[in-house]
């Protein structure tokens, strides 16, 4: 799919130019050397998105340098949505296809939501990394490619011919190869290439894209004051910002200018892991209890930089069920905890999840989703816990879900979750994903609230003849003592218990209390909100999704809309209890169809198709044949993609799963 | 009635300590065999509780699952019957942010020792304060008799019953050997006065005091303390000043007794490691200088609102564009 109002990149270069290159090998340093032999950029266009990647071997600092011309597209007032391209291993092989390490910068005259379709321009330190993200899907014939050219010169014959083969057949694809002479140019200012070449790209970019370069200076500022260098590492790379800039000045004919989103206040610009981490200090949590796990873990290091100035803590456990058990006994006793890990670690922790909804304490748990079963794909995303995150449990252990589907949501679902854990007497699973945990963007400022904050742990007399669970005969909610309350003495325990928290020996217990835990579900969907379709309120299709999928499955109902079909979606955050109101939507529409990031077998498999798992729940809550389309990349679902997914349900060309279902069910 | 009177005419009466009797720590009736070592146990910590006058709601019994482990379900205490194994890390949740309560732990052989094993190394180098005690009958009870980590070597149970395969491990050996121990004591369920005066000094340690309570199970494990119980020569009482406080009337029925010098970790190490027929009681280690996760997990504790959002406010505008 093509995006639309999207300009396509032709990116011209002067060099290398005989003239100019060979001046820069025997001329003098710096932007003098430039500036007899070349003209500065002769036109600008406007155009309203871009979408670029830096690419490198490992510790060759694109990281660092996609997520500052992220930072800087979002000070400049764009929209922007940034994604970590990151190898399994720490230093994978150099010249690898799998050893790829960087960003995409999405970025736009709108706020941005999802990673977008292919690239419109990719910066690649070499040109196997860049045949990485080729496999990956992430150039298209016309986009533009940057490319180290130190390669034609490399001592080795074969990293020689590889190089030029390599540009050749780049070229055949019809991608717009660029040869950059980076490292001769970084090596102008600094001995060592790997600390400085990320800098001097930055400054090519800013030419390209007429980027402000001293909000760049300030920010790479910032960047080595946080990591303790001092202000000649600073001066040095405010210098590569300056020489890559100037080559690009003069190199380049054209440039691109991505004008401002038109309104903005205040604005942040996090990733999700940060903004989880953020949202559990606004929340008043005191206490993360985790264990290292991928890609959850950088929420806890946000939070051991910050958590100690609000007086909280992170408590490294010595494993995943520690970590619960550590954060239920906290919880227990008056200070409501968080714990954060991924799907193995929440395998772990289901006993304890268990414990917890038995004995209705109160718990933030964090699951942020990779690729699964086992060790899976530690470092990719995928919408896999839903079903485990629901139902993983002996017995029945209600339970509330929720799912954030932007980064602005992992903040302030930190703040929902920490409420309705308390107020549910419940734990809480708030799941996000590896897109959401390593993307950025910016949100507004949010504004912060005193009452978010826990208050102070009740020490008063609990009242005379009221049991531990006091059940609520409608709601099944309950107040709950606490350690300290004179008068409120009484046993927790995991066996069926009765309201006052005695062993349950009579068969009748267990269903009563099983019947008081489920109901306090009635009661939070009683007070939700039916969920906002996106688009028109009956159709042809509705899509349903849940997670980080969303900015990407609106904007393709957004692109098959403007062809005139007649598709809506919508989008879930609560997951259990679920949104009310989905057989009335359901209803509106001829077919309804789920979009996620798990498994699922196609329409047409032999024997009991297995279902996407959302499809699997909105089936069993609603009776309606709801068909699914998922995949399991270990990436993002580039809008195109499931552009093209609906394309073919609403052409036929896959099996009516609906009429496959009625003939089935005569 | 003197008592209730003087409470309700004068504030300064009400707000004194009231003075708990040994009900005030009793809660359901126990449930445990007739000749069960936990019903001295039991016995032992109300006593403590009465004597030292510890408030019933700040006091918390933490336990894991196996017999011992319904324990605070016997106490009228606030109390956390969780799951197999983890006994350990939800107490150092419940220590971690409340300094103010009275912490108790009960754990047995299997639960301690087989699946809560990872967590007992490290609650012992977390050195968070509380008393744990660990009911070693050296059998699986509850499940019906199957062997435990604890068990000896040749010893019959439903899962080996040709005798157990493996040599036991030593909990005491064991917690000797993890950094950072503070606090190792060992005593038996019949001798309640021993009981009570290794429970005290428990008690009184700042850190996580960690006492074996060797414990007979009459149904599964009657004879493997039989003849300790019976021949007082089997044991052997460690004596120290510092050590665990006993009435001379007491000690002298210990034909065998030594004295033991509590800080040295070496004669600890070796006292464990004895391998004859004699079960030292007594304490075998104590560190009261040892490092003590607690005083992290405390810090910010008294943070007011204000600051706590003045904090966020921080962060959040390192981000702001």
């Amino acid at each position: 799919m093509a995006p639309c109002g999207r300009a396509r990149l032709r990116v011209a270069l002067r060099v290398p130019g005989a003239a100019a290159y060979l001046h820069h090998e025997h001329g003098g340093r710096g932007r003098v050397a430039y500036a007899a032999s070349t003209e500065p950029i002769m036109s600008t266009s406007v155009v309203n998105e871009q979408i670029i990647e830096i690419v490198s071997d490992s510790g060759e600092g694109a990281q660092t340098a996609g997520q500052l011309f992220g930072t800087l597209a979002a000070k400049m007032g764009n929209g922007v949505w940034t994604v970590e391209i990151i190898p399994a291993e720490i230093e994978p092989p150099p010249r690898s296809k799998a050893g790829a390490s960087g960003v995409r910068v999405r970025f736009g005259s709108r706020p941005m939501t999802n990673m977008g379709d292919e690239a419109d321009l990719v910066v690649a330190f070499n040109e196997q990394v860049l045949y990485g993200r080729i496999d990956a899907g992430a150039l298209r014939p016309g986009t533009v490619v940057l490319l180290d050219d130190k390669w034609a010169a490399h001592p080795e014959a074969a990293v020689r011919d590889a190089y030029r083969d390599g540009v050749e057949d780049l070229r055949a694809r019809g991608y717009v190869v660029r040869e950059v002479p980076m490292e001769a140019e970084t090596l102008r200012l600094v001995d060592n290439a790997r600390r400085g070449q990320n800098m001097w790209v930055v400054g090519l970019l800013c030419a390209l894209y007429d980027r402000d370069l001293d909000v760049a200076k300030a920010d790479v500022a910032g960047i080595f004051t946080r990591r303790r260098k001092g202000p000649e590492v600073i001066a040095q790379n405010h210098a590569l910002l300056d020489a890559g800039y100037a080559w690009g000045r003069e190199a380049f004919t054209e440039r691109f200018r991505v004008p401002p989103m038109e309104t903005r206040g205040d604005m942040v610009v996090m990733n999700g892991n940060a903004a989880v981490a953020m949202g559990a200090m606004a929340a008043g949590i005191e206490l993360c209890a985790m264990y290292p796990i991928t890609p959850a873990t950088s929420a806890s290091h946000y939070l051991g930089a910050a958590f100690h100035k609000a007086g909280g803590f992170v408590h490294q456990a010595e494993d995943e069920i520690a970590a619960v058990s550590f954060a239920i006994g906290a919880s227990y006793a008056g200070k409501t905890a968080m714990t954060i890990t991924s799907g193995p670690g929440m395998a772990l922790k289901t006993e304890m999840i268990g414990l917890a909804v038995m004995t209705e304490v109160p718990l933030v748990i964090v699951d942020v989703q990779r690729g699964g079963p086992s060790t899976g794909l530690p470092t990719k995303v995928e919408q896999g816990d839903l079903l485990h995150a629901l139902y993983a449990a002996p017995g029945d252990a209600p339970k509330v879900v929720m799912a954030a589907s932007s980064i602005d949501e992992c903040f302030h679902f930190m703040v929902t979750a920490r409420s309705l854990a308390e107020t549910f007497r419940t734990p809480v699973i708030v799941m996000t994903d590896a897109n959401l945990a390593t993307g950025q963007t910016a949100f507004p400022y949010p504004e912060l609230d005193e009452r978010w904050l826990s208050p102070p742990v009740d020490q008063t007399p609990w009242p005379a003849g009221v049991p531990p669970y006091a059940w609520d005969e409608a709601t099944g909610l309950s107040p709950r003592p606490i350690p300290g309350q004179p008068g409120g003495m009484y046993v927790l325990t995991g066996l069926a218990h009765d309201e006052r928290s005695r062993v349950a020996y009579e068969a009748d217990i267990n269903q009563r209390a099983a019947e008081r835990r489920s109901r306090k579900l009635v009661a939070l969907q009683e007070s939700l909100r039916p969920p906002v379709v996106h688009g028109d309120d009956h159709g042809e299709l509705l899509v349903v999704g849940w997670g980080s999928t969303r900015g990407a499955i609106e904007e393709a109902v957004d692109a098959l809309r403007a062809d005139g079909h007649r598709v809506s979606s919508i989008h879930l955050r609560f997951l259990s209890p679920l949104e009310p109101g989905l057989p009335e939507i359901f209803a509106r529409f001829d077919r309804v169809m789920t979009v996620e990031l798990n498994y699922s077998d196609p329409p047409d498999a032999p024997g009991s198709r297995r279902y996407a798992q959302l499809a699997w729940l909105l089936r069993a809550q609603t009776l309606v044949d709801v068909d699914c389309w998922s995949r399991i990349p270990g990436a993002p679902l580039p809008p195109g993609h499931i552009a093209r997914a609906l394309r073919e349900r609403l052409s036929g060309t896959l099996p009516d799963t609906r009429r496959t279902a009625r003939r089935g069910a005569r | 009635m003197m008592n209730d009177l003087a409470r309700f005419w004068f504030d300064d009466a009400a707000d004194a300590p009231r003075a708990c009797t040994l009900e005030d720590y009793q809660g359901a009736t126990p449930r445990w065999c007739p000749g069960c070592g936990d019903h001295a146990v039991l016995a032992a910590l109300q006593r403590l509780c009465r004597d030292e006058q510890l408030p019933p709601e700040e006091t918390v019994v933490v336990s894991g699952i196996g017999c011992s482990s319904r324990f605070p379900h016997y106490m009228k205490t606030y109390g956390f019957h969780g799951l197999h194994g983890r006994a350990l890390p939800v107490a150092e949740g419940v220590r971690s942010r409340r300094p103010d309560l009275h912490l108790f732990v009960v754990t047995g052989d299997g639960d301690c020792c087989s699946i809560g094993a990872g967590h007992w190394i490290h609650a012992i180098r977390y050195n968070m304060r509380m008393v744990v005690m660990m009911f070693d009958n050296r059998i699986y009870g509850l499940t019906k008799m199957q062997t435990s980590p604890t068990t000896q070597a040749g010893y019959r149970s439903n899962t080996h019953p040709r005798g157990a395969w493996l040599e036991p491990i030593d909990p005491i050996q064991t917690t000797l050997g993890v950094t950072n121990v503070s606090f190792v004591a060992q005593t038996v369920d019949w001798n309640p006065v021993h009981v009570a005066a290794t429970l005290t000094r428990a008690y009184h340690h700042p850190g996580l005091a960690f006492v074996r309570v060797l414990q007979r199970c009459p149904h599964y494990t009657g004879d493997v303390y039989e003849a300790a119980q019976r021949d007082p020569k089997r044991l052997l009482l460690l004596e120290h000043a510092d050590g665990v406080p006993i009435d001379p009337a007491v000690a002298k029925l210990f034909p065998n007794r030594t004295a033991h010098d509590p800080h040295d970790l070496d004669a600890a190490r070796r006292l464990a490691a004895r391998d004859d027929e004699v079960l030292p009681v007594g304490l075998f280690y104590v560190n009261p200088a040892a490092q003590r996760y607690d005083a992290y997990t405390v810090e910010g504790l008294a943070t007011p609102r204000n600051a706590k959002l003045a904090a966020v406010r921080g962060e959040l505008d390192h981000y702001k564009v």
